[in-house]
Protein backbone atom coordinates (compact mmCIF):
# COMPACT_ATOMS: atom_id res chain seq x y z
CA UNK A 1 0.00 0.00 0.00
CA UNK A 2 1.67 2.95 -1.12
CA UNK A 3 1.36 6.02 1.87
CA UNK A 4 3.35 9.07 0.39
CA UNK A 5 4.08 10.73 3.85
CA UNK A 6 3.51 14.94 3.39
CA UNK A 7 6.44 16.75 3.21
CA UNK A 8 7.76 17.99 7.07
CA UNK A 9 6.45 21.23 6.75
CA UNK A 10 5.25 22.87 10.13
CA UNK A 11 1.88 24.20 9.53
CA UNK A 12 3.20 27.80 9.92
CA UNK A 13 5.02 27.70 6.63
CA UNK A 14 2.22 26.25 4.73
CA UNK A 15 0.88 28.84 1.80
CA UNK A 16 -2.59 29.53 2.26
CA UNK A 17 -4.08 28.67 -1.43
CA UNK A 18 -6.04 32.24 -1.50
CA UNK A 19 -2.39 33.54 -1.28
CA UNK A 20 -0.35 31.25 -3.23
CA UNK A 21 -3.01 31.52 -6.27
CA UNK A 22 -2.35 35.12 -6.31
CA UNK A 23 1.08 35.51 -4.77
CA UNK A 24 2.47 37.78 -7.30
CA UNK A 25 0.09 40.85 -6.10
CA UNK A 26 0.27 39.58 -2.98
CA UNK A 27 4.00 40.19 -2.88
CA UNK A 28 3.53 43.45 -4.91
CA UNK A 29 1.18 45.06 -2.09
CA UNK A 30 2.53 42.85 1.08
CA UNK A 31 4.50 44.81 3.58
CA UNK A 32 7.76 43.16 2.51
CA UNK A 33 9.99 41.84 4.91
CA UNK A 34 7.42 39.77 6.59
CA UNK A 35 5.25 38.61 3.88
CA UNK A 36 8.64 37.41 2.28
CA UNK A 37 9.51 35.51 5.64
CA UNK A 38 5.98 34.01 5.45
CA UNK A 39 5.94 32.90 2.18
CA UNK A 40 9.27 31.08 2.32
CA UNK A 41 9.48 27.38 2.80
CA UNK A 42 13.43 27.71 3.12
CA UNK A 43 13.32 29.11 6.32
CA UNK A 44 13.84 25.84 7.44
CA UNK A 45 17.57 25.33 7.62
CA UNK A 46 20.03 28.26 8.98
CA UNK A 47 21.97 27.24 5.94
CA UNK A 48 19.55 27.68 3.49
CA UNK A 49 18.35 31.20 2.47
CA UNK A 50 15.55 33.29 3.32
CA UNK A 51 13.18 34.28 0.43
CA UNK A 52 14.81 37.21 -0.90
CA UNK A 53 13.99 40.52 0.39
CA UNK A 54 14.27 42.18 -2.47
CA UNK A 55 10.24 42.47 -4.52
CA UNK A 56 11.59 44.39 -7.41
CA UNK A 57 12.76 40.44 -8.47
CA UNK A 58 9.37 39.02 -8.82
CA UNK A 59 8.27 41.57 -11.27
CA UNK A 60 11.02 40.98 -13.20
CA UNK A 61 10.29 39.67 -17.19
CA UNK A 62 11.91 37.97 -19.83
CA UNK A 63 12.20 39.66 -23.11
CA UNK A 64 9.17 38.19 -24.12
CA UNK A 65 7.24 39.39 -20.99
CA UNK A 66 6.83 36.14 -19.10
CA UNK A 67 6.70 37.07 -15.23
CA UNK A 68 9.26 35.38 -13.47
CA UNK A 69 8.13 32.08 -11.45
CA UNK A 70 8.31 32.86 -8.04
CA UNK A 71 11.01 31.55 -5.62
CA UNK A 72 9.45 28.59 -3.81
CA UNK A 73 8.67 27.18 -7.56
CA UNK A 74 12.48 27.88 -8.11
CA UNK A 75 13.76 26.47 -5.32
CA UNK A 76 11.68 23.73 -4.32
CA UNK A 77 11.37 21.78 -8.04
CA UNK A 78 14.94 21.03 -9.23
CA UNK A 79 16.28 18.17 -10.71
CA UNK A 80 20.06 17.65 -8.69
CA UNK A 81 20.36 14.28 -8.49
CA UNK A 82 23.55 14.48 -6.30
CA UNK A 83 20.70 15.11 -3.37
CA UNK A 84 18.31 12.92 -5.29
CA UNK A 85 16.04 11.95 -7.87
CA UNK A 86 12.60 13.42 -6.44
CA UNK A 87 11.83 17.26 -7.28
CA UNK A 88 11.69 18.22 -3.51
CA UNK A 89 14.84 16.19 -2.51
CA UNK A 90 17.65 18.70 -3.59
CA UNK A 91 15.71 20.90 -1.28
CA UNK A 92 15.03 18.81 1.20
CA UNK A 93 18.32 17.02 1.48
CA UNK A 94 21.23 20.18 0.69
CA UNK A 95 20.75 21.79 4.27
CA UNK A 96 24.40 20.48 5.37
CA UNK A 97 26.35 21.32 1.78
CA UNK A 98 28.46 23.73 2.72
CA UNK A 99 28.98 25.82 -0.73
CA UNK A 100 32.20 27.74 1.43
CA UNK A 101 34.79 27.55 0.92
CA UNK A 102 35.13 26.91 -2.32
CA UNK A 103 37.94 26.53 -4.80
CA UNK A 104 37.67 26.55 -8.40
CA UNK A 105 40.22 24.82 -10.84
CA UNK A 106 40.85 26.66 -14.10
CA UNK A 107 43.07 23.81 -15.71
CA UNK A 108 43.97 22.15 -19.95
CA UNK A 109 45.02 24.28 -22.26
CA UNK A 110 44.77 27.81 -21.26
CA UNK A 111 47.75 29.98 -20.25
CA UNK A 112 46.45 31.53 -16.81
CA UNK A 113 45.51 27.94 -14.87
CA UNK A 114 45.20 27.63 -11.30
CA UNK A 115 43.08 27.07 -8.11
CA UNK A 116 41.34 30.46 -7.43
CA UNK A 117 39.31 30.96 -4.25
CA UNK A 118 36.06 31.43 -4.93
CA UNK A 119 36.09 35.24 -4.08
CA UNK A 120 38.95 36.02 -6.02
CA UNK A 121 37.53 34.18 -9.27
CA UNK A 122 34.45 35.96 -9.50
CA UNK A 123 36.48 39.53 -8.67
CA UNK A 124 37.17 41.06 -11.76
CA UNK A 125 33.86 40.39 -13.22
CA UNK A 126 30.63 42.42 -13.47
CA UNK A 127 27.67 40.44 -12.09
CA UNK A 128 24.77 41.11 -13.26
CA UNK A 129 21.11 40.24 -13.58
CA UNK A 130 19.57 38.25 -16.26
CA UNK A 131 15.74 36.78 -16.90
CA UNK A 132 16.34 33.62 -18.63
CA UNK A 133 13.73 30.74 -19.60
CA UNK A 134 14.74 27.34 -18.44
CA UNK A 135 13.50 24.33 -20.26
CA UNK A 136 13.90 20.76 -18.53
CA UNK A 137 14.35 18.25 -21.21
CA UNK A 138 11.18 16.63 -19.09
CA UNK A 139 9.10 19.35 -20.87
CA UNK A 140 8.53 21.58 -17.61
CA UNK A 141 9.86 24.88 -17.74
CA UNK A 142 10.21 28.26 -15.61
CA UNK A 143 11.37 31.96 -15.99
CA UNK A 144 13.88 32.77 -13.57
CA UNK A 145 16.09 35.80 -12.89
CA UNK A 146 19.60 34.44 -12.89
CA UNK A 147 22.58 36.53 -10.96
CA UNK A 148 25.75 36.13 -12.22
CA UNK A 149 28.35 37.29 -15.67
CA UNK A 150 29.09 36.05 -19.29
CA UNK A 151 30.94 33.05 -19.16
CA UNK A 152 33.15 34.27 -22.12
CA UNK A 153 34.42 36.88 -19.73
CA UNK A 154 36.18 34.29 -17.99
CA UNK A 155 37.22 32.68 -21.07
CA UNK A 156 38.98 35.15 -22.38
CA UNK A 157 40.85 36.21 -18.39
CA UNK A 158 42.01 32.66 -18.24
CA UNK A 159 43.21 32.70 -22.16
CA UNK A 160 42.66 29.55 -23.82
CA UNK A 161 45.48 28.21 -26.02
CA UNK A 162 44.94 27.52 -29.63
CA UNK A 163 44.57 23.62 -28.77
CA UNK A 164 41.58 24.48 -26.82
CA UNK A 165 38.09 23.54 -28.80
CA UNK A 166 36.27 22.57 -25.70
CA UNK A 167 35.06 23.62 -21.88
CA UNK A 168 34.50 20.72 -19.59
CA UNK A 169 32.85 21.15 -16.50
CA UNK A 170 32.88 19.05 -13.28
CA UNK A 171 30.74 19.26 -10.32
CA UNK A 172 32.05 18.46 -6.46
CA UNK A 173 32.23 14.96 -5.02
CA UNK A 174 31.10 15.34 -1.30
CA UNK A 175 29.29 12.19 -0.92
CA UNK A 176 29.17 12.77 3.06
CA UNK A 177 26.87 15.90 1.74
CA UNK A 178 25.43 15.13 -1.08
CA UNK A 179 23.29 11.72 -0.46
CA UNK A 180 22.95 11.12 -4.35
CA UNK A 181 26.36 10.46 -4.78
CA UNK A 182 26.16 7.53 -2.29
CA UNK A 183 24.22 5.74 -4.62
CA UNK A 184 24.48 4.77 -8.46
CA UNK A 185 22.21 6.57 -10.16
CA UNK A 186 24.95 8.20 -11.82
CA UNK A 187 28.46 8.24 -12.74
CA UNK A 188 30.12 10.77 -10.56
CA UNK A 189 31.08 13.39 -10.72
CA UNK A 190 28.81 15.17 -13.12
CA UNK A 191 30.25 16.18 -16.11
CA UNK A 192 29.56 18.83 -18.32
CA UNK A 193 30.45 20.58 -21.60
CA UNK A 194 30.43 23.23 -24.18
CA UNK A 195 32.09 23.81 -27.46
CA UNK A 196 34.35 26.81 -27.07
CA UNK A 197 31.81 29.08 -29.32
CA UNK A 198 29.29 28.21 -27.31
CA UNK A 199 30.80 29.12 -23.98
CA UNK A 200 32.23 32.37 -25.48
CA UNK A 201 28.48 33.31 -26.68
CA UNK A 202 27.37 36.18 -24.82
CA UNK A 203 23.67 34.69 -23.80
CA UNK A 204 25.70 31.96 -21.53
CA UNK A 205 26.60 32.74 -17.78
CA UNK A 206 28.55 31.43 -14.96
CA UNK A 207 25.90 32.09 -12.32
CA UNK A 208 25.91 32.90 -8.63
CA UNK A 209 23.12 34.05 -7.68
CA UNK A 210 18.95 34.34 -8.16
CA UNK A 211 16.56 36.26 -7.09
CA UNK A 212 18.80 38.60 -6.11
CA UNK A 213 20.58 36.79 -3.68
CA UNK A 214 23.19 33.63 -3.13
CA UNK A 215 22.37 30.30 -4.96
CA UNK A 216 20.90 28.65 -2.40
CA UNK A 217 22.27 24.93 -1.98
CA UNK A 218 19.82 23.34 -4.46
CA UNK A 219 20.21 25.38 -7.09
CA UNK A 220 23.70 24.52 -7.44
CA UNK A 221 25.57 26.57 -5.04
CA UNK A 222 28.29 28.65 -5.14
CA UNK A 223 28.46 28.60 -9.01
CA UNK A 224 26.67 27.14 -11.98
CA UNK A 225 26.45 27.17 -15.25
CA UNK A 226 23.16 28.23 -17.36
CA UNK A 227 22.94 28.07 -20.99
CA UNK A 228 19.69 29.39 -21.80
CA UNK A 229 18.93 27.68 -25.14
CA UNK A 230 19.64 24.18 -24.07
CA UNK A 231 17.98 22.07 -21.78
CA UNK A 232 18.05 22.73 -18.24
CA UNK A 233 20.70 19.50 -17.73
CA UNK A 234 23.39 20.90 -19.25
CA UNK A 235 23.25 23.68 -16.66
CA UNK A 236 25.97 22.03 -14.36
CA UNK A 237 25.93 22.99 -10.70
CA UNK A 238 28.50 22.99 -7.92
CA UNK A 239 31.12 23.49 -10.20
CA UNK A 240 34.65 23.00 -9.06
CA UNK A 241 36.57 22.21 -12.34
CA UNK A 242 36.87 24.12 -15.46
CA UNK A 243 39.21 22.46 -18.11
CA UNK A 244 39.83 23.55 -21.79
CA UNK A 245 40.18 20.38 -23.51
CA UNK A 246 40.93 19.51 -27.25
CA UNK A 247 38.20 16.75 -27.95
CA UNK A 248 34.15 16.93 -27.25
CA UNK A 249 34.19 16.14 -23.43
CA UNK A 250 31.95 12.76 -23.01
CA UNK A 251 29.11 14.64 -20.38
CA UNK A 252 27.23 12.45 -18.03
CA UNK A 253 23.87 12.05 -19.45
CA UNK A 254 25.28 11.23 -22.87
CA UNK A 255 27.39 8.83 -21.34
CA UNK A 256 24.24 7.55 -18.95
CA UNK A 257 22.03 6.74 -22.48
CA UNK A 258 23.31 8.36 -25.87
CA UNK A 259 19.93 7.44 -27.85
CA UNK A 260 18.15 9.85 -25.25
CA UNK A 261 20.91 12.48 -24.60
CA UNK A 262 23.58 14.28 -26.60
CA UNK A 263 26.39 16.28 -26.23
CA UNK A 264 24.34 19.81 -27.52
CA UNK A 265 20.54 18.93 -26.18
CA UNK A 266 20.07 22.17 -27.79
CA UNK A 267 16.14 23.00 -27.00
CA UNK A 268 14.18 21.79 -29.95
CA UNK A 269 10.36 21.20 -30.67
CA UNK A 270 11.23 19.51 -33.53
CA UNK A 271 13.36 16.68 -32.53
CA UNK A 272 11.37 14.40 -29.87
CA UNK A 273 12.83 12.69 -26.44
CA UNK A 274 12.74 9.20 -27.85
CA UNK A 275 10.11 8.41 -24.99
CA UNK A 276 8.09 12.16 -25.48
CA UNK A 277 7.36 15.02 -26.97
CA UNK A 278 9.47 18.12 -27.13
CA UNK A 279 6.79 20.10 -29.04
CA UNK A 280 4.95 21.23 -25.77
CA UNK A 281 6.15 22.04 -22.13
CA UNK A 282 4.20 22.90 -18.81
CA UNK A 283 5.39 26.29 -17.55
CA UNK A 284 5.36 25.68 -14.22
CA UNK A 285 3.01 27.55 -12.35
CA UNK A 286 0.25 27.13 -15.75
CA UNK A 287 -2.24 24.43 -16.63
CA UNK A 288 -2.01 23.95 -20.26
CA UNK A 289 0.85 23.38 -22.18
CA UNK A 290 2.49 25.75 -24.01
CA UNK A 291 4.30 25.12 -27.40
CA UNK A 292 8.10 24.60 -26.93
CA UNK A 293 10.42 27.72 -29.07
CA UNK A 294 13.12 26.47 -31.31
CA UNK A 295 16.34 27.04 -29.12
CA UNK A 296 14.38 28.14 -26.18
CA UNK A 297 12.93 31.40 -27.78
CA UNK A 298 17.02 32.01 -28.48
CA UNK A 299 17.34 31.21 -31.83
CA UNK A 300 18.01 34.78 -33.56
CA UNK A 301 21.06 34.98 -30.72
CA UNK A 302 22.07 31.46 -31.35
CA UNK A 303 20.73 29.36 -34.23
CA UNK A 304 23.91 30.76 -36.84
CA UNK A 305 26.24 28.34 -34.83
CA UNK A 306 24.33 25.70 -35.52
CA UNK A 307 23.88 26.33 -39.56
CA UNK A 308 26.19 23.41 -40.27
CA UNK A 309 24.87 20.67 -38.03
CA UNK A 310 22.71 18.06 -38.53
CA UNK A 311 20.26 18.64 -35.68
CA UNK A 312 18.22 15.30 -36.30
CA UNK A 313 21.59 13.49 -35.02
CA UNK A 314 23.70 15.87 -33.09
CA UNK A 315 20.74 15.97 -30.56
CA UNK B 1 -8.38 -17.11 10.41
CA UNK B 2 -11.65 -15.99 11.60
CA UNK B 3 -14.51 -13.71 10.47
CA UNK B 4 -13.44 -11.27 12.65
CA UNK B 5 -9.71 -10.88 11.60
CA UNK B 6 -11.06 -10.52 7.70
CA UNK B 7 -13.59 -7.59 8.64
CA UNK B 8 -10.03 -5.66 10.60
CA UNK B 9 -8.37 -6.66 7.25
CA UNK B 10 -10.77 -5.34 5.17
CA UNK B 11 -11.18 -1.91 7.49
CA UNK B 12 -7.29 -1.60 7.43
CA UNK B 13 -7.71 -2.16 3.23
CA UNK B 14 -10.11 0.50 2.95
CA UNK B 15 -8.06 2.93 5.09
CA UNK B 16 -4.88 2.36 3.42
CA UNK B 17 -6.93 2.03 0.26
CA UNK B 18 -7.75 5.57 0.39
CA UNK B 19 -5.33 7.24 2.01
CA UNK B 20 -3.57 8.55 -1.33
CA UNK B 21 -7.02 10.12 -2.52
CA UNK B 22 -7.39 11.68 0.77
CA UNK B 23 -3.59 12.62 0.25
CA UNK B 24 -4.30 14.32 -3.00
CA UNK B 25 -7.56 16.10 -1.65
CA UNK B 26 -5.72 17.09 1.36
CA UNK B 27 -3.09 18.53 -0.88
CA UNK B 28 -5.05 20.09 -3.08
CA UNK B 29 -6.27 22.32 -0.55
CA UNK B 30 -3.84 23.09 1.63
CA UNK B 31 -0.60 23.10 -0.97
CA UNK B 32 1.61 19.87 -0.16
CA UNK B 33 1.61 19.25 -4.08
CA UNK B 34 4.45 20.96 -4.57
CA UNK B 35 5.08 23.49 -7.56
CA UNK B 36 3.56 21.08 -10.08
CA UNK B 37 0.59 19.31 -8.63
CA UNK B 38 -0.40 17.82 -11.85
CA UNK B 39 2.81 15.79 -12.20
CA UNK B 40 2.57 15.09 -8.23
CA UNK B 41 -1.00 13.76 -8.95
CA UNK B 42 -0.08 11.95 -11.81
CA UNK B 43 2.60 9.83 -9.97
CA UNK B 44 0.64 9.08 -7.08
CA UNK B 45 -2.06 7.63 -8.72
CA UNK B 46 -0.24 5.82 -11.35
CA UNK B 47 1.93 4.38 -8.28
CA UNK B 48 -1.28 3.46 -6.19
CA UNK B 49 -2.68 1.89 -9.08
CA UNK B 50 0.43 -0.69 -9.52
CA UNK B 51 0.83 -1.37 -5.81
CA UNK B 52 -2.67 -1.93 -5.49
CA UNK B 53 -2.55 -4.33 -8.41
CA UNK B 54 0.22 -5.86 -6.88
CA UNK B 55 -1.69 -6.78 -3.57
CA UNK B 56 -4.55 -7.77 -5.82
CA UNK B 57 -2.48 -10.19 -7.28
CA UNK B 58 -0.52 -11.29 -3.78
CA UNK B 59 -4.21 -12.46 -2.41
CA UNK B 60 -4.27 -15.79 -4.07
CA UNK B 61 -0.73 -16.81 -3.02
CA UNK B 62 -0.73 -15.35 0.46
CA UNK B 63 -4.54 -17.45 0.81
CA UNK B 64 -2.85 -20.85 -0.84
CA UNK B 65 0.40 -20.94 1.48
CA UNK B 66 -1.33 -19.74 4.99
CA UNK B 67 -4.49 -21.24 4.42
CA UNK B 68 -6.61 -18.25 5.16
CA UNK B 69 -9.53 -18.91 2.90
CA UNK B 70 -11.39 -16.04 3.60
CA UNK B 71 -8.69 -13.73 2.15
CA UNK B 72 -10.73 -13.91 -1.27
CA UNK B 73 -12.99 -11.51 0.41
CA UNK B 74 -10.42 -8.94 -0.40
CA UNK B 75 -9.86 -9.12 -3.78
CA UNK B 76 -12.28 -8.18 -5.56
CA UNK B 77 -12.10 -4.86 -3.39
CA UNK B 78 -8.88 -4.57 -4.18
CA UNK B 79 -8.97 -5.11 -8.09
CA UNK B 80 -11.35 -2.00 -7.69
CA UNK B 81 -9.51 0.27 -6.29
CA UNK B 82 -6.25 -0.33 -8.42
CA UNK B 83 -8.96 0.44 -11.11
CA UNK B 84 -9.86 3.49 -9.50
CA UNK B 85 -6.66 5.25 -9.42
CA UNK B 86 -5.95 3.35 -12.76
CA UNK B 87 -8.87 5.54 -14.31
CA UNK B 88 -7.73 8.47 -12.30
CA UNK B 89 -4.23 8.20 -13.27
CA UNK B 90 -5.65 8.41 -16.85
CA UNK B 91 -8.40 10.72 -16.72
CA UNK B 92 -5.58 12.95 -15.36
CA UNK B 93 -3.19 12.94 -18.44
CA UNK B 94 -6.24 12.95 -20.56
CA UNK B 95 -8.25 16.10 -19.54
CA UNK B 96 -5.21 18.32 -17.79
CA UNK B 97 -1.76 16.95 -18.93
CA UNK B 98 -3.12 16.97 -22.57
CA UNK B 99 -6.58 19.45 -22.21
CA UNK B 100 -8.53 16.94 -24.55
CA UNK B 101 -6.58 17.54 -27.52
CA UNK B 102 -7.61 14.57 -29.42
CA UNK B 103 -4.47 14.82 -31.51
CA UNK B 104 -1.71 15.17 -28.65
CA UNK B 105 -3.64 12.09 -27.16
CA UNK B 106 -3.72 9.93 -30.09
CA UNK B 107 -0.01 10.90 -31.29
CA UNK B 108 0.76 10.05 -27.19
CA UNK B 109 -0.45 6.66 -27.50
CA UNK B 110 0.70 5.51 -30.90
CA UNK B 111 4.40 7.00 -30.95
CA UNK B 112 5.19 6.48 -26.91
CA UNK B 113 5.87 3.09 -26.41
CA UNK B 114 5.41 3.47 -22.77
CA UNK B 115 2.02 5.44 -23.01
CA UNK B 116 1.37 2.68 -25.11
CA UNK B 117 1.88 0.02 -22.85
CA UNK B 118 0.50 1.84 -20.03
CA UNK B 119 -2.65 2.91 -22.20
CA UNK B 120 -3.29 -0.70 -22.97
CA UNK B 121 -2.77 -2.04 -19.31
CA UNK B 122 -5.66 0.70 -18.65
CA UNK B 123 -8.01 -0.55 -21.71
CA UNK B 124 -7.78 -4.31 -20.71
CA UNK B 125 -8.88 -3.15 -16.39
CA UNK B 126 -11.96 -1.95 -17.83
CA UNK B 127 -13.76 -5.27 -18.71
CA UNK B 128 -12.45 -6.71 -15.27
CA UNK B 129 -14.01 -3.59 -13.48
CA UNK B 130 -17.05 -4.62 -15.43
CA UNK B 131 -17.38 -8.12 -14.76
CA UNK B 132 -16.97 -7.61 -11.20
CA UNK B 133 -20.18 -7.45 -10.10
CA UNK B 134 -21.69 -10.96 -9.08
CA UNK B 135 -23.95 -10.96 -11.57
CA UNK B 136 -21.61 -11.28 -14.08
CA UNK B 137 -19.60 -13.79 -12.40
CA UNK B 138 -22.67 -16.06 -12.41
CA UNK B 139 -23.53 -15.05 -16.35
CA UNK B 140 -19.90 -15.56 -17.30
CA UNK B 141 -19.44 -19.03 -15.50
CA UNK B 142 -16.21 -20.29 -15.99
CA UNK B 143 -15.20 -18.12 -18.49
CA UNK B 144 -15.06 -15.23 -15.75
CA UNK B 145 -12.06 -17.35 -14.28
CA UNK B 146 -10.27 -17.13 -18.00
CA UNK B 147 -11.29 -13.98 -18.40
CA UNK B 148 -9.55 -12.27 -15.41
CA UNK B 149 -6.71 -13.76 -16.34
CA UNK B 150 -5.91 -10.57 -18.32
CA UNK B 151 -4.78 -9.16 -15.07
CA UNK B 152 -1.66 -11.19 -15.34
CA UNK B 153 -1.14 -8.86 -18.91
CA UNK B 154 -2.24 -5.84 -17.27
CA UNK B 155 0.47 -6.18 -14.75
CA UNK B 156 3.26 -6.54 -16.73
CA UNK B 157 2.36 -3.63 -18.61
CA UNK B 158 1.74 -1.58 -15.88
CA UNK B 159 5.27 -2.58 -14.70
CA UNK B 160 6.75 -1.88 -18.09
CA UNK B 161 5.48 1.52 -18.16
CA UNK B 162 6.45 2.30 -15.00
CA UNK B 163 10.15 1.08 -16.19
CA UNK B 164 10.38 3.29 -19.23
CA UNK B 165 9.22 6.51 -18.22
CA UNK B 166 11.60 6.85 -15.15
CA UNK B 167 15.13 8.64 -16.34
CA UNK B 168 17.45 7.01 -14.44
CA UNK B 169 16.60 5.61 -10.89
CA UNK B 170 15.31 2.12 -12.11
CA UNK B 171 15.02 1.09 -8.38
CA UNK B 172 11.45 1.03 -7.51
CA UNK B 173 10.41 -0.33 -10.95
CA UNK B 174 12.84 -2.80 -11.09
CA UNK B 175 11.39 -4.33 -6.86
CA UNK B 176 7.81 -4.34 -8.69
CA UNK B 177 9.12 -6.32 -11.53
CA UNK B 178 10.26 -8.52 -9.50
CA UNK B 179 7.62 -8.79 -6.97
CA UNK B 180 5.72 -9.23 -10.11
CA UNK B 181 7.60 -12.28 -11.05
CA UNK B 182 7.62 -13.87 -7.55
CA UNK B 183 3.62 -13.45 -7.90
CA UNK B 184 3.53 -15.16 -11.52
CA UNK B 185 5.82 -17.95 -10.53
CA UNK B 186 4.34 -18.30 -7.55
CA UNK B 187 0.88 -19.36 -10.00
CA UNK B 188 3.15 -22.24 -12.11
CA UNK B 189 3.13 -25.01 -8.84
CA UNK B 190 -0.84 -25.10 -8.33
CA UNK B 191 -1.18 -24.61 -11.99
CA UNK B 192 0.78 -27.51 -12.93
CA UNK B 193 -0.75 -29.67 -9.76
CA UNK B 194 -4.16 -28.83 -11.29
CA UNK B 195 -3.00 -30.04 -14.53
CA UNK B 196 -2.10 -33.00 -13.83
CA UNK B 197 -5.04 -34.21 -11.15
CA UNK B 198 -7.06 -32.84 -14.24
CA UNK B 199 -5.48 -35.26 -16.50
CA UNK B 200 -5.61 -38.13 -13.60
CA UNK B 201 -8.99 -37.94 -13.48
CA UNK B 202 -9.73 -38.00 -17.02
CA UNK B 203 -7.15 -41.16 -17.41
CA UNK B 204 -9.49 -42.53 -14.61
CA UNK B 205 -12.77 -41.89 -16.83
CA UNK B 206 -11.30 -43.03 -19.70
CA UNK B 207 -9.92 -46.63 -17.63
CA UNK B 208 -13.65 -46.81 -16.48
CA UNK B 209 -15.21 -46.25 -19.18
CA UNK B 210 -12.65 -49.02 -21.41
CA UNK B 211 -13.51 -51.49 -18.33
CA UNK B 212 -17.15 -51.18 -17.92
Amino acid sequence: MLIRRPPDIPSSEITPERVFLDRRSFIRHAALGTAAAALSPSTLSGTRHTAPQDPRFSELESELGEPVNAWTEITTYNNFYEFGTAKEDPHRNSGSFRPRPWTVRIEGHVNNPGDYELDDFLAPHRIEDRVYRMRCVEAWSMVIPWRGFPLGDLVRRVDPTGDARFVEFTTIVRPDEMPGQRTGVLPWPYVEGLRLDEAMHPLTMLVTGVYGVDLPNQNGAPLRLIVPWKYGFKGIKSIVSIRFVEEMPMTTWWAANAREYGFYANVNPEVDHPRWSQARERRIGELRRRETLMFNGYANQVGQMYADLDLTRWI
Amino acid sequence: MTARSVRRLKVLMWVSALAPAAWIAGGTFRGWLGVNPIEKVTHVTGLSALVLLLLTLAVTPVRRMARWNRLIQLRRPLGLFAFFYAFLHFSIWMALDLGFQLSWISEDIMERPYITVGFTAFVLLIPLAVTSTRGWIRRLGRRWATLHRLVYITATLGVIHFYWLVKADTSLPLLFAGILTLLLASRIGPWHEKRKRRQAASARRRQQLSTG
